[in-house]
């Protein structure tokens, strides 16, 4: 039985078109306005909107009431949920109230742990693993809970997860890579990436799985910044070169546009589609996609 | 085992308040290894105590002091030096401490935290390798315990922020899933499993734990 899904993200992969997707941070607070004004100026530029959930372990407000509005505007949203902070109650209570709200993409991952973040003395929760996430919303999608018991109104999820390409060694993020196909995932949005050899390598093992590929790439506004992930954010590493460039930079801000410039036109031949992390520079968004010339033709 | 580590000094003496005459125990086994609360320990802070200002009726480092009925026993051969105390400072695990305060009427103080079941790797050094979460995994992960050993307890393979094999959570320790995969690779050359293990039963960890044998 084929569900209707209401995903305008799924439509566009189904149909192989290049997506693009950028991530909007929510706010820390409950005034969604600003972040709101950021998604209706992407409106055209982008196809879907990741919403963070308390990203880095930083608390703010959950991404389920942005992502809502988002999708009561047409802006396609794409909720990520983590395993961090809700037990697998929360994280199915949560889903239903996603699918409520008319939001159909939910990205699936285990969550940066949570002494990287402003509430370190939190009690990590980690009840299930991105891999059980996602069979999770496979068990909603086909009408039951974990428990197995039968939904009053079944969900329809367009399922991602996330991968890291650059992972050393890369067998074994193979092998979750594997789980988390096997588990339902019909898209990877990837950790930035920063050359495309590393893509090519990771298409060529993940193509068999049948899973569509968002390559991620990070706008550096400066090499500080650069050092600072490089740090303090897990799973990702600007090569030093770059960083040199950043650094050599007058207008550092200019370099690290014209960097994702450049990462764009080099990563997009061999992916799906690909995942613009703004950093809170999301109107220079446009600038990053000029290069792109997308499939079908349609302005960027 | 379990390791233990004794509280800062200022903070016991801060439960001290209006206490002048105390008794001090220790125990002769996992405290005495980590070197918490063994003869040595129980002699230092009697020593400090009375420096500052305390009166320390005795001492005694029962063995062991998780061991309700020999506490019990313990502390009565003890007679008026445990009754002239108006508290008992107890330098053992958490459960030590509590046998204490069951087996006695005194005021309870417990002088160390008590931090996990322990390896000992070599003498002082002690590691986490067991989590006693009720759902041994050990026959499925090549003898690593990823519940214990990955700070997340992850059970389908490492998560993103490994690197190299390392720990995203603490940079110069190796990641769990990468130490079972290399244990797998170098012991016969086998893959990792490529089975999803389902969620862990969280209903086999019950608190308070506790078990009866059968006759």
């Amino acid at each position: 039985m084929v569900s209707p899904m209401k995903s305008t993200l799924h439509d566009l992969l189904a149909v192989d078109r290049f997506v693009v997707t950028a991530e909007v941070s929510p706010p820390k607070g409950c005034d969604c306005g600003e972040f709101m004004e950021k998604a209706r100026a992407l409106r055209g530029t982008v196809d879907a909107i990741n919403v963070t959930d308390n990203q880095g372990a930083n608390m703010r407000i959950s991404p389920l009431a942005p992502a809502a509005l988002l999708a009561g505007e047409g802006i396609e949203p794409i909720l990520q949920l983590t395993c961090r902070d809700r037990n697998r109650l929360a994280l199915q209570s949560e889903l239903l109230a996603a699918a409520t709200f008319g939001v159909t993409n939910v990205l699936a991952l285990t969550g940066d742990y949570i002494t990287f973040g402003d509430h370190a003395g939190a009690k990590p929760v980690f009840d299930l693993d991105a891999v059980q996430l996602l069979q999770t919303i496979a068990a909603l999608n086909s009408g039951r809970d974990l428990a197995g018991t039968t939904l009053h109104g079944a969900p329809c999820f367009f399922p991602g997860a996330a991968a890291a390409p650059e992972a050393e060694p890369f067998e074994l993020t193979l092998t979750k890579l594997r789980k988390k196909a096997e588990a339902g995932t019909r898209f990877f949005q990837t950790q930035a990436l920063f050359s495309p050899e590393k893509l090519v390598r990771f298409m060529e093992a993940v193509r068999p799985l049948g899973v569509k590929v968002i390559a991620g790439i990070i706008l550096l506004k400066s090499a500080g910044m650069a050092r600072y992930m490089n740090a303090r954010i897990p799973g990702l590493t600007v090569p030093q070169e770059l960083i040199a460039e950043l650094e050599e930079a007058e207008r550092p801000l200019e370099a690290g546009v014209a960097i994702a410039r450049r990462l764009v036109t080099a990563l997009s031949p061999h992916c799906d589609g690909i995942h613009i992390m703004a950093m809170g520079k999301e109107e220079l968004i446009p600038e990053i996609l000029a290069d792109l010339h997308r499939n079908d033709g349609k302005e960027g | 085992m379990i390791v233990s580590k004794q509280k800062p000094f200022p903070e016991i003496l801060a439960s001290l308040e209006n206490v002048s005459r105390v008794f001090l125990i220790g125990c002769a086994k996992c405290a005495t290894v980590c070197k918490s609360g063994g003869e040595e320990q129980v002699w230092q802070m009697q020593e400090d105590l009375v420096a500052a200002g305390k009166e320390v009726t005795g001492s005694v480092v029962i063995d062991e002091a998780c061991h309700m009925l020999r506490v019990q026993r313990d502390l009565r051969a003890k007679g008026e030096m445990v009754t002239a105390a108006e508290a008992l400072i107890v330098l053992s695990c958490g459960a030590g401490v509590q046998s204490v305060s069951a087996g006695s009427n005194r005021m309870t103080v417990a002088a160390l935290d008590t931090l996990f079941l322990g390896n000992i790797r070599r003498f002082g050094q002690f590691e986490q390798r067991c989590s006693l979460c009720g759902e041994c995994r050990l026959n499925e992960t090549a003898g690593i315990c990823p519940v214990t050993v990955c700070p997340k307890g992850l059970l389908n393979g490492p998560c993103g922020g490994m690197s190299e094999g390392k720990c995203e959570v603490s940079p110069e320790a190796e990641c769990a899933w990468y130490q079972i995969y290399v244990r797998l690779r170098d012991r016969g050359g086998l893959p990792l499993p490529q089975e999803t293990i389902p969620p862990k039963d969280f209903s086999k960890l019950i608190k308070p734990g506790s078990l009866k044998l059968e006759k």
